[in-house]
């Protein structure tokens, strides 16, 4: 099969590679580009595990072609902090015990950075529902939710400290 | 006290040991997507493995063409079973003692069956060859009622077994029996009954449903052919077994094996068993000489992969007229598919079900259960609860209700009146355990207390008026549950898989400047053994948790274990730390003695040293201890400080609980809507109350999914119904209800540091307590039964049943 040329941002960096038009985003990300954040649960849109970020909306991977994203910007988790500054929801999913086997917790928390822009102050109910296209199977979702609003109170803290 | 020395709490504190709410070491690397799970691995040459699955549930093959499927660029090979016939690799045994085939010989037995194992570069053109590969079906009448399977003129499934009329477990009575299994006293409990004031009967069904992990099963299979290793990483939940297993299996001699288990992203029973695509890997990896990565899809996973339940529970329970419990007699179908691959301790063919007769003083009681094939997938695995508990858990908890209706008792009350009291235990119940431990009735009193029981029905009764006077079309159910568990198998007299004695283990070896790491049998899923097990090793040895590492899943340098399934890792890999804990104490005592110039009797344990009895300050901490013993040579004592422990329990532990659950029903529509939903625990001593607090919220909503609407359904044609995350229920965070967690604590007398176990708890309990509710909402209408899961169809038709639509 053909391949086609694709030009996109991933975290910050510009990268160009060559991807047949059925490769779905996320096996480039994950195979071609060793992104591993991202993961595969489902294949089919239901369980967010392979949520990234991608210009400026939240973005289920396994469902865009890698040519659907041509000269997109793509953010992962990995992209989200560094070891020596955490986001502050990577930080709160471990200080409020919001995972637990982990291999939700990168399209959770990408997907949470997304809620946070779309509405900064949300209330249970919004995040729960904000949420609701991320699966865990783990956790009953009761701390992942707590480590959200903690992380909202503390974002909104340190922008009225700002102002 | 020396000056420099800070007070014992502060020391016990700076440890993070027992009862402490230490935070995971393992977030870092998940916050960051930084895990390692199976499908991140990636080696030099890496293929992709696929399979070919069966559209039929039950067909004869006539013939399978791969020719045009090996023509295609990228493709390397197509294993069929003629492929692994000779290496006598085309079929292998399960867990329960039968045989499964790797690959489709002669037969295709369940619909998703493993047909050609296609191995090509990459997993496009894997796909592309699966489509390729022709087989040729010849299509055989399906079963797949239970009921049905024993008929004289039910198709036979297992050729195979043809003249078998005793299988891994006793006789077998027909060609789709695979065991019968009794316990308990059959006399004796059909006596009691024939004379009791009230016998309440019922056909309970626990429907068959899945694990479904986030991550799906998969490994990665290479061989090394230059020094004649192989290395399989994999999602395995008990990473030493596979190991014994695939070497006796490939007569790979076991030490040129080396089993990895990488981070798993949760298991909940469906990563315990060897899986076809597991032997497939390797068996491509030793024919291609490169690395091979088989990972299962969604719909693979469902439809093929370690089913769990699925069983007919047809129960007597018999009373006085005051309500005191005379006898308990059950009956289970159990459909186990088309092999019998449950995971269960070999004496076990249905796990532990008999603890049955719950958190209940009854004195007589008879279990038997029949297992039979049927064309559905094999598995019967203990979804995140120790063998077949669950099962037995829902039983009991149903009988206790429908004997409470019979009664016309408070089902609160009856259970109260039956609980096998404190002074009991330890207790032996009718059919063969012995409870450790046990306050039921404070643990009770405690939860009725905190929902306000009474206030609860008092408001139940309003309602009912109310929905009777057609002011409200919403009903309150109150679902009651008390469990009891069965956990941490378990004594090796009595507990084996696969001839392997169910021991756990752990390593220990202290450095130099006095960290440590520990290697332990076990293997995460999410539990956060890395956190936990350095807790308990750090209240053992004095060290800080913060500077032990944990590690487990690796069979060349861990200790050989059973893995973690069925709540076993804290009961028993948690007892091997701290015993390895207390060697490591005994000799850093003598150290201590001899640095101190005493002798070994004259000085006592401090929080994290030894001091000189009677003299505080002269005293050792762990960390000079540990820099002496690798520094200094210390007459008769070994340089070094190391020690291993094989833990093998005495008794199971039996941790319980009191859930109570609050439902709104709307019974026009079925919705519902969880109000409350109250969870005491007993875990015995309590290591992290976070992770605990973590783990039964997560259990509860596994629960919660089980009981409302999860299931594996199949149609007449043995078709899987919902095989796709679309139709398989999976909670989000916006139906998940809300869970309040409380505890009581009851120690187990015999586990060393009297834990008892936790994870699997709550999938137990909340599943009756659902369960419960639903029936307590429609109990005044006469609804004594009624099947799960309780979807809004489900709760609608029983409304229209009743006749509350007008
Ligand atoms: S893998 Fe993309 S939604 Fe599940
Ligand atoms: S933490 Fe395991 S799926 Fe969410």
């Amino acid at each position: 099969m053909s391949k086609m040329h694709i030009k996109l941002t991933v975290n910050g960096k510009p990268v160009e590679l060559l991807a047949e038009p059925r490769e779905l985003l996320i096996h480039v990300l994950r195979e071609e580009l060793s992104i591993t954040g991202p993961h595969i649960g489902c294949e089919t849109t239901h369980c967010g595990a392979c949520t990234i970020d991608m210009d400026g909306r939240s973005i289920k991977s396994c469902t865009v072609f890698a040519a659907q994203a041509n000269g997109a910007n793509v953010t992962t988790i990995e992209g989200l902090g560094t070891p020596d500054g955490l986001h502050v929801l990577q930080t709160m999913f471990k200080e409020h015990h919001g995972l637990q086997c982990g291999f939700c917790t990168p399209g959770m928390i990408t997907r949470a950075y997304r809620l946070l822009q779309e509405n900064p102050d949300p209330t249970e109910e919004e995040v729960r529902f904000g949420m609701s296209g991320n699966l865990c199977r783990c956790t009953g979702y009761q701390n992942i939710v707590k480590a959200i609003l903690a992380a909202a109170a503390e974002l909104n803290a340190v922008k009225e400290a700002a102002q | 006290m020396n000056e420099m020395t800070p007070p014992k709490t502060e020391r016990t504190a700076a440890l993070k040991g027992l009862g402490t709410a230490r935070k995971r070491v393992e977030d870092a690397r998940f916050t960051q997507g930084k895990g390692n799970y199976v499908d991140d691995i990636k080696l030099p040459g890496m293929l992709f493995g696929d399979f070919v699955r069966s559209p039929y549930a039950h067909a004869r093959i006539k013939s399978i063409d791969a020719e045009k499927a090996k023509a295609l660029p990228g493709v390397i090979a197509v294993l069929t079973a003629a492929d692994l016939a000779p290496l006598k690799l085309h079929w292998m045994p399960t867990l329960a003692g039968d045989v499964q085939m790797v690959l489709a010989d002669g037969k295709v037995l369940f619909q998703g069956q493993e047909v050609a194992f296609v191995v090509a570069e990459n997993r496009y053109i894997a796909a592309d060859a699966v489509e390729l590969v022709e087989v040729d079906y010849e299509e055989l009448p399906v079963l797949v009622d239970p009921f049905k399977a024993e008929a004289p003129d039910a198709p036979v499934l297992r050729e195979d077994l043809a003249g078998k009329s005793e299988g891994a477990h006793g006789p077998r009575r027909h060609h789709n029996h695979i065991f019968t299994w009794e316990q308990g006293d059959r006399d004796a409990t059909e006596k009691v009954l024939a004379s009791a004031d009230v016998v309440a009967e019922e056909m309970v069904y626990y429907h068959r449903t899945h694990p479904c992990p986030l991550e799906t099963c998969g490994c990665v299979a290479s061989m090394d052919k230059v020094n004649g290793k192989l290395t399989v990483w994999g999602t395995f939940q008990a990473p030493h077994a596979v190991r014994t297993v695939a070497s006796l299996i490939s007569g790979i001699a076991e030490h040129n094996i080396r089993i990895i288990s990488p981070d798993i992203g949760g298991g909940f029973g469906n990563k315990v068993g060897v899986y076809p695509g597991y032997i497939c890997s390797i068996v491509a990896s030793i024919v291609t000489g490169v690395p091979v990565k088989w990972v299962e899809d969604r719909m693979e996973n469902l439809m093929a992969t370690a089913f769990a339940r699925d069983y007919w529970m047809k129960g007597r329970i018999s009373a006085t007229k005051d309500g005191r419990i005379t006898g308990l007699w059950c009956h289970v179908t159990a459909d186990h598919g088309a092999f019998d691959a449950c995971a269960d301790p070999t004496k076990f063919p249905a796990g532990f079900f008999n603890i049955c007769t719950g958190s209940y003083d009854i004195p007589v009681a008879y279990l038997a259960v029949d297992g039979v094939y049927t064309n559905k997938a094999p598995g019967g695995v203990a979804y995140r609860c120790s063998f077949r508990v669950t099962e037995a858990a829902y039983f009991i908890e149903r009988m206790i209700e429908v004997l409470a209706i019979k009664l016309g008792m408070d089902a609160a009350e009856l259970r109260a009146k039956n609980f096998i009291r404190k002074d009991q235990f330890p207790y032996h119940s009718a059919l063969g355990w012995e409870y450790d431990s046990g306050d039921y009735h404070t643990a009770w009193d405690k939860a009725l207390k905190a929902v306000d029981y009474e206030g609860l029905r008092k408001e139940q009764a309003q309602r009912l008026e109310d929905f009777k006077a057609g002011k409200t079309r919403r009903l309150i159910g109150i679902g009651l549950t008390h469990f009891t568990e069965i956990v941490g198998a378990g004594p090796v007299k009595n507990c084996d898989i696969l001839g392997l004695g169910m021991f756990d283990s752990c390593e220990i070896r202290i450095h130099p400047t006095g960290s440590a790491i520990a290697r332990l049998g076990t293997i995460s899923q999410g539990q956060g053994h890395a956190t936990t097990f350095a807790q308990i090793l750090a209240s053992e040895i004095g060290i800080p948790a913060d500077d032990i590492t944990v590690e487990e899943g690796d069979t060349d340098t861990a200790p050989y274990g059973l893995g973690t399934y069925g709540s076993r890792s804290t009961p028993v890999a948690g007892a091997a730390t701290a015993m390895a804990g207390r060697k490591i104490r005994a000799k850093a005592q003598m150290i201590a003695a001899y640095l101190l110039e005493v002798h070994d009797d004259d000085v006592e344990w401090d929080v994290d040293r030894f001091a000189v009895k009677g003299a505080p300050e002269r005293f050792k901490t762990m960390k000079e201890i540990a820099f002496a013993a690798y520094n200094q040579a210390i007459p008769g004592i070994e340089p070094g400080l190391e020690a291993v422990s094989y833990y093998d329990p005495p008794n199971m532990t039996y941790p319980f609980g009191a859930y109570i659950c609050v439902m709104e029903i709307d019974v026009d529509t079925g919705e519902h809507e969880v109000r409350q939903f109250y969870a005491l625990d007993d875990c015995g001593t309590r290591i992290n109350p976070m992770i605990i607090e973590g783990q039964v919220h997560g259990g509860a909503t596994e629960g919660y999914a089980i009981a409302m609407g999860q299931e594996m359904a199949y149609d007449d044609m043995g078709n899987v119904k919902n095989a796709t995350l679309m139709d398989f229920f999976l909670p989000t965070a916006w139906e998940t209800p809300h869970y309040t967690t409380d505890f009581t604590v009851t120690p187990s007398p015999h586990h060393p540091i009297g834990a008892k176990g936790v994870g699997e708890s709550p999938n137990v309990g909340s599943v009756p307590a659902f369960s419960n509710a639903v029936h307590d909402a429609f109990r005044s209408f006469g609804l004594t039964q009624t099947h799960m899961p309780h979807d809004h169809w489900r709760i609608w038709r029983t409304a229209h049943e009743l006749g509350l639509h007008g």
